[in-house]
């Protein structure tokens, strides 16, 4: 597979290492009232869908930028890829 | 003249003769010949036994879809099995030999399983071997795997190197035979880069097996001169003997250059095979149609081959299988061949034409509307038996049929990404579907279109819209005029009747009745089929038995074909060796080596390695006289303890922390807090995973207010700074803070013993006190030694001794290491390896990788204490889940032995006294075990149920694997200084 990495351009799927599901990125807080069972969830329910899913892959042979992957499991197509970093500003996660 | 069956022409170069064997026996060949067409002029046509009854079989086609001929090529360590001898180039010398016969091809005691055939059928296995079960493993498969098999492996390694190689072009086009070669000029002339790949050793496919004509030219003479076109082009890459594999995601094609598998040995420093992978912007199909045979009772006898085979011997390698063939063929095209080997001057008994319409193409004699239902001759076909139109009888005498049912589009890549192939009424065949690996399209007869006037268009046209499609400019040129024949075929699969076997899969031995045998008993999936039956699973992968079963099948379950489907295609085309997947990754080249500074000063002082990871770390330093390897360690742990002694610890993991957060950062990724800890001081620190499981450990120190520099174990180096930079990135993005790995950039001693500091001293520059008063335990600096190199010390201590690290930049390390030795001479200091280092963390109850093993939390390792509840760090929240708490929650523990002359074992569980030894009596586990020079005695670390306060308790330590069984006492892990007086010291 090639990632298109947002600035390095395409780089060979062999220069990265795969953690999974990008909801890892959503990190419960850990003062919240039930947040046992928060963090149980997203520790350890996943999806595991047949076509779109974002996921993070780390570029550990390049720039050590952690990305999300928009991939289809099904056709391996990549239809997004963008730094992880943003993802989780975007989603409103700071310090 | 030995070669009695050479015709006159052919492609080959028959003023020059090369001398082979097969089975020992002698014959001659000339350049262009394959070991299948040269055996063919030698007039041999037994070239192998089947793989389960051991049936004399000859050659079947003429390329690498060859089921029958599978020989073993040369000898010694270069000893090969199962080589198509189809696609096997000749050689000065080559040696083949056939398998899976004994005592010898002709006479095959194993062709006994042929009269037994009737046991032998689908799914005999299954049936007949059910039970006992015990006696599958020791008899049944033992048995079979003797009688049923291929070639054998020389059990030597491989004298030749293979290669990996990476490639990049805008148009990949696989095949070079019509549509390949005019795909290939009009990308070419539009100055594209352009990478075309062939199999076969002389490109042209088909061009070079037929007699047709392009505009003026032979299709032979054309071919030539487009490759003389094509290599003179900057832009082409012309790879021949390389097979594409498999089409893989994204545009990117693996394939297999057979560098020198046509020479004796490979010249110096040539490999014999290289991988490639091609990353191609689009790619072009352009790998013909493979013909089919039809089934009728025993033909398989050798002397039966495919139509088209049978004209490209003599048309390419003027070889013929016999000097009187017929021809048996549903269709227009298997006429060519009696027509092409009249023309060679061999005698034609007849075409046999299913067609009651059938057209009269060749001057001989036609018999339409008829069928083939049997065959004679012991080793080699000698009488055909026909029923004619009318239902009579008739034998024929021909030493050599061709068969022809029709031909199939070679759709294999087309469906590597899971895409189906379609059904086409007009060619009865399956053609690419749409939903071809993305980027690729398919020209040719690949999509069914068999005139060599529509391969030849489709293939420039083609060529022309793939690059247009990239942004480049390209339009389809003007190609030679050329035959332009439709297709005229009756479907016909196998012919009816019959008492005897009629073969389908020649490979594997499945025949018609095996096919109706799975549908009787309900395996009516062709997935199913298959694996019943093992119909296509053999190295061809049914490449011209497939389509014979589906057809049966449908029949039988009286639905069409595309209705019953095909079985799913996946890579690789041809079998491909192991060596070329292994590339230079072999022996010591697996993976990379790392070496510490001073490997070299330790290997001059005799020390013996151990890997740890890729690291080649001393594992003890033996001196004259000592001949175990615990006199050695034993001597280096008790020269430690009482002066000093100094140990290579560069392989631990550094990671550079800074940034106005890193204070913040550190106290997010360890369970403990380290916002607090003052500049010039060093902390343990334990980090969790998010379960609450232990990860890492080890010590971080703080440098300056935005500065730390953490220290991992060896063996997580990787995996923690790929965590720290998820951490960084994905949950706390905008915390000021900076990581870099500067594992490589520093040399790490450990200076250990109560003679450390006074042996430091005479390196460490004067200006720097490293008294305890002014540097005591725990205690960093950045200092400088030996006149001004700079450096790092750390008051740490992983033996239990008043101990330090001391840092240098690496190409320092050698230096270093050669200095402290050096100094310490006055303290009579040893190095000591990762034994002695091994030992010493034992007798002073740390953790390492044996106790941070995946399954043990803070609690356990009797540091439940240190997880800080006071602030968010990673796996806080949930090692507080019950489950983890529980009051008999495992703990570690020290265990003695009660008798101190026994030994206690690795991996060994613990069980209470007179308790049975079995899985509901554990109480816990050994994890690390040393014997003790200080103590005397053996001692180990381990876990134990509630253990925190079971200290006196003798227990049973149990390892039915060894054997061993002894009593143990509980006691703490720290077996020496508990109190922690000598490292302050």
């Amino acid at each position: 597979m090639i990632i298109n990495h947002p600035l390095l351009g395409p780089r060979d799927a062999q220069e990265f290492t795969y953690l999974g599901d990008a909801a890892l990125i959503d990190r419960p807080d850990w003062q919240g009232e039930d947040a046992q069972s928060r963090f149980y969830e997203y520790l350890y329910l996943r999806d595991n869908p047949a076509g779109t899913h974002r996921e993070l892959w780390f570029h550990e042979g390049g720039d050590r930028s952690w990305l999300v992957v928009t991939r289809n499991t099904v056709s391996h197509e990549i239809l997004q890829v963008e730094l992880a970093r943003d993802v989780a500003r975007a989603k409103g996660r700071s310090k | 003249m030995s070669q009695t069956h050479r015709l006159t022409g052919g492609q080959i170069d028959s003023s020059r003769v090369l001398n082979f064997t097969f089975d020992g026996r002698a014959f001659q060949g000339h350049p262009g010949d394959t070991l299948a067409s040269a055996l063919m002029a030698n007039g041999v046509r037994l070239m192998g036994r089947s793989f389960k009854y051991h049936r004399p079989r000859g050659v079947l086609s003429a390329g690498s879809e060859e089921p029958n001929a599978l020989v073993e090529l040369r000898g010694g360590a270069r000893q090969e099995p199962n080589t198509r001898a189809t696609v096997a180039e000749l050689f000065e010398g080559l040696s083949a030999r056939s398998q899976n016969r004994w005592p010898s091809l002709a006479f095959d005691a194993m062709a006994i399983n042929d009269r037994f055939s009737n046991f032998l059928t689908a799914g005999f296995y299954y049936k007949t071997f059910m039970w006992p079960a015990a006696f599958w493993e020791k008899l049944y498969e033992p048995i079979i795997r003797r009688a049923a098999g291929l070639g054998s492996i020389s059990l030597q390694d491989d004298p030749d190197g293979y290669d990996k190689g990476f490639l990049h072009c805008d148009l990949l086009i696989i095949g070079a035979g019509p549509a390949g070669l005019a795909a290939a000029l009009t990308a070419g002339r539009a100055g594209a880069q352009v990478i075309l790949a062939d199999e076969d050793f002389a490109p042209g496919g088909r061009l070079n097996a037929e007699t047709l004509t392009l505009g003026d030219a032979t299709g032979a003479e054309w071919a030539a001169a487009t490759l003389a076109e094509l290599s003179g082009l900057p832009n082409v890459r012309l790879m021949t003997r390389t097979t594409v594999i498999g089409a893989f995601d994204h545009g990117i094609y693996g394939a297999v250059e057979r560098v020198s598998d046509h020479l004796a040995t490979p010249a110096a420093g040539q490999p014999r095979q290289i991988l490639w992978r091609i990353y191609s912007r689009r790619a072009l199909l352009c790998a013909g149609a493979i013909e089919r045979p039809i089934a009728f009772e025993n033909n398989d006898r050798p002397g039966v081959m495919l139509a088209g085979a049978m004209r490209a011997y003599a048309n390419r390698w003027a070889a013929t299988p016999a000097h009187k063939v017929a021809v048996f063929t549903n269709n227009d095209d298997g006429h060519k061949t009696a027509v092409d080997l009249l023309a060679k001057g061999v005698q034609v008994a007849a075409v046999i034409d299913t067609r009651k319409d059938a057209p009269r193409i060749a001057d001989c004699e036609l018999l339409a509307g008829a069928e083939v239902t049997d065959t004679r001759g012991r080793l080699g076909l000698k009488f055909v038996s026909v029923r004619l139109a009318d239902g009579s009888e008739r034998m024929l005498e021909c030493g050599a049929l061709g068969v022809s049912g029709g031909w199939n589009p070679n759709v294999h890549l087309t469906c590597h990404q899971r895409g189906r192939p379609v059904w086409n009424d007009q060619i009865s065949a399956f053609v690419p579907g749409k939903d071809t690996p993305p980027g690729l399209t398919v020209a040719g007869a690949a999509t069914g279109a068999f005139s060599t006037a529509a391969a030849l268009s489709g293939g420039s046209k083609a060529a022309a819209a793939a690059l247009c499609d990239i942004g480049i400019k390209a339009r389809a040129i003007p190609m030679p005029r050329a035959e332009d024949a439709p297709v005229s075929l009756m479907p016909f699969w196998y012919v009816p009747g019959g008492k005897g076997r009629a073969w389908l899969d020649q490979q594997n031995d499945v025949t018609v009745k095996d096919v109706k045998l799975a549908h009787q008993e309900n395996f009516r999936s062709v997935e199913h089929l298959k694996r019943y039956t093992t119909l296509g699973m053999a190295t061809d992968q049914g490449k011209t038995s497939n389509m014979g079963g589906l057809a049966i099948m449908a029949e039988l379950a009286g639905k069409t074909i595309p209705q019953v489907g095909t079985t799913i295609f996946r890579p690789p085309y041809t079998p491909v060796a192991m060596g070329a997947l292994a590339g230079r990754a072999v022996g010591r080249d697996f993976h990379p080596t790392r070496l510490t500074p001073s490997h070299k000063w330790a290997s001059e002082q005799g020390a013996v390695f151990v890997e740890v990871g890729n690291w080649l770390r001393a594992q003890w330093f033996p001196r004259p006289g000592e001949t175990h390897w615990r006199q050695s360690v034993d001597r280096e742990v008790l020269a430690t303890r009482k002066s000093v002694g100094i140990c290579d610890v560069t392989t631990l993991g550094k990671i550079d922390v800074q940034g106005t957060d890193a204070a913040e950062f550190l106290n997010k990724v360890y369970a403990n807090g380290f916002a607090k800890l003052p500049v010039g001081k060093t902390r343990y620190g334990l980090m969790l995973r998010e379960d609450g499981m232990a990860m890492d450990d080890g010590t971080t120190a703080r440098l300056a207010e935005h500065h730390f520099v953490m220290t991992t174990t060896t063996a997580n180096a990787v995996s923690v700074y790929r965590h720290l930079e998820f951490v960084r990135q994905c949950l706390w993005p905008d915390l000021d803070v900076q990581l870099i790995s500067t594992t490589e950039a520093w040399a790490q001693y450990a200076v250990a013993g109560p003679n450390s500091r006074a042996l430091l001293q005479k390196v460490v520059d004067p200006q720097f006190d490293i008294s305890n008063e002014a540097f005591p335990f725990m205690a960093c600096a950045e200092i400088t030694v030996c006149g001004g190199l700079r450096a790092r010390l750390f008051r740490i201590s992983f033996s239990g001794e008043l101990a330090f690290e001391i840092a240098v930049p690496t190409r320092y390390g050698d230096a270093m290491i050669r200095r402290l030795m050096q100094v310490g001479a006055a303290y009579d200091v040893v190095p000591y390896g990762t034994e002695a280092l091994g030992v010493m963390r034992i007798e002073k109850g740390h953790a390492a990788g044996n106790e941070l093993n995946g399954t043990t939390t803070a609690l356990n390792l009797g540091m439940g204490r240190m997880v800080s509840k006071k602030k968010d760090s990673i796996g806080s929240v949930l090692s507080e889940r019950e489950g983890l708490n529980a009051p008999d929650a495992l703990m570690q523990v020290g265990l003695r032995p009660v008798d101190e002359t026994q030994p206690i074992t690795a991996g060994g569980h613990l069980m209470r006294r007179g308790d049975a030894a079995n899985a509901a009596n554990d109480q816990g586990y050994v994890t690390s075990v040393a014997y003790s020079p200080c103590l005397g005695h053996s001692i180990g670390l381990g876990f134990l149920k509630g253990g925190g306060d079971r200290q006196g308790e003798i227990m049973q330590l149990v390892s039915p694997v060894t054997g061993t069984n002894v009593e143990v006492e509980i006691v703490s892990p720290h077996f020496i200084d508990p109190e922690g007086e000598r490292l302050r010291a």
